[in-house]
């Protein structure tokens, strides 16, 4: 197998499993602790969640290297990624709003709050620190983004079904709702570790 | 006034009962250096960032509203990480990518929208103040109860040459606490112990008004 195949499969599974970005680098817990009530909507978002960090890659990588790097403006690489998030999430919730409106009212607010999602930011971020090489290049980028986008959707789809069974659970009054739902995410992210000794590059 | 700190400290405290911002706070709380820049870091930003859209709040047209506080916001972040990077480098490198992340941190947008917008410049500087501290306490009891159990240190980055105490052997160390697992369990308690205070704080008020 060739080295950038590699890598690239690398990228893949450790966006996937041994770096899941909610599990293991905590990128995006708001969403996943605000919309897993329902598989039906975790699935939603964790789709819409994927295609804006797939485009915020993207458009990012874009930026930083033909806009940002060139100038020598790498330190407002935050402000003008935010800028970029931002005007991605809203011209796909026009989209949506237009083209497949049940979608658009079955997320609702969480739309246009994919913006504040720490995952995509994190993920543009963890990008542009990636230095030179084949890693900085345009594919892996991508890939980085649609991965942890696919990492994020797992998360949220298991823990949906999990918090189901844990909502109806009989547990002291303290700890009812919030709580005990961390500490469920917490034991998810315990079964994760278990995939830390799988290194692909 | 004081009404104003107690409600940032625990009846309304961003991390403990708004339940935002959560990713800073599990991912960065395994020492007490981490969680002490962190959390004064983000008191600054809560601070300006008040200030500023407070004392715009009257120019900001209100259907863009939300993107002009996110760039005010990410100015200062981009501030603040700069000084960082140039004054404490050591916290620069363990909070990594936390501290751009600041901008998407739920706590100071949702102090723009909630409180800054409709308030005047003093009360939103005190407002971004305690709500400052309580993320601060927040964070500070998690990095430490994550690092005495953890590593059987305290103080890790400050005291001790960077070290910590040692105050229970580290093989004892229930390492799995500073790993991903442990910041959730961790929260978990104290968000419920937290809700067991304030229950308990209410019942006492009602006891006293009869």
């Amino acid at each position: 197998m060739s080295s950038e195949l590699q890598t690239l499969l690398g990228i893949l599974l450790s966006a996937l499993l041994t770096e899941n970005f909610i599990l293991v680098k905590f990128y995006g817990i708001c969403p996943f602790m605000g919309v897993s009530k329902k598989i039906g909507t975790a699935i939603g978002m964790g789709a819409a969640v994927t295609f804006v960090m797939g485009v915020a890659c993207a458009a990012t990588w874009a930026v930083d290297n033909f806009l940002l790097i060139p100038l020598d403006l790498q330190y407002m690489q935050t402000l003008a990624f935010i800028l970029v998030i931002a005007s991605i999430v809203q011209v796909v919730e026009m989209f949506l709003k237009k083209s497949v409106p049940s979608l658009y009212q079955a997320l609702g607010i969480y739309l246009p709050l994919i913006t504040t999602n720490c995952a995509v930011l994190g993920a543009a971020l963890v990008n542009a620190q990636a230095g030179e090489g084949f890693r900085a290049g345009f594919l892996p980028s991508v890939l980085f983004g649609v991965a942890g986008g696919l990492g994020f959707t797992l998360a949220i789809v298991l823990f949906a079904s999990v918090r189901i069974k844990v909502d109806k659970s009989n547990c002291p009054e303290c700890f009812k709702g919030f709580p005990i739902a961390l500490i469920a995410a917490g034991l998810i992210a315990l079964a994760f570790m278990g995939f830390s000794g799988l290194k692909v590059f | 006034m004081k009404k104003q700190f107690m409600e940032g400290l625990l009846t309304k405290n961003p991390v403990l009962v708004q339940l935002l911002g959560l990713c800073s706070t599990m991912a960065i709380s395994t020492s007490l250096f981490n969680g002490i820049g962190m959390g004064v870091s983000v008191t600054i930003i809560l601070i300006c960032s008040n200030v500023l859209i407070s004392a715009l709040r009257k120019v900001i047209p209100s259907n863009i509203r939300i993107a002009a506080y996110i760039v005010i916001i990410a100015g200062f972040v981009t501030m603040v990480d700069l000084l960082i990077q140039a004054f404490l480098p050591d916290l620069a490198e363990s909070l990594g990518v936390f501290i751009p992340l600041i901008v998407v941190n739920c706590i100071v947008l949702g102090r723009a929208e909630a409180f800054a917008s409709k308030n005047g410049v003093g009360a939103s500087a005190l407002d971004g103040l305690f709500q400052g501290i309580g993320y601060t306490v927040a964070l500070v009891i998690i990095c430490i109860v994550r690092e005495l159990l953890g590593n059987g240190t305290f103080g890790g980055g400050l005291l001790n040459g960077g070290e910590g105490i040692q105050i229970i052997p580290a093989d004892f160390g229930a390492k799995i606490l500073t790993m991903p697992f442990g910041g959730f369990l961790v929260l978990g308690l104290l968000i419920a112990a937290s809700q067991w205070l304030v229950k308990r704080m209410e019942k006492k008020e009602k006891e006293g008004n009869k």
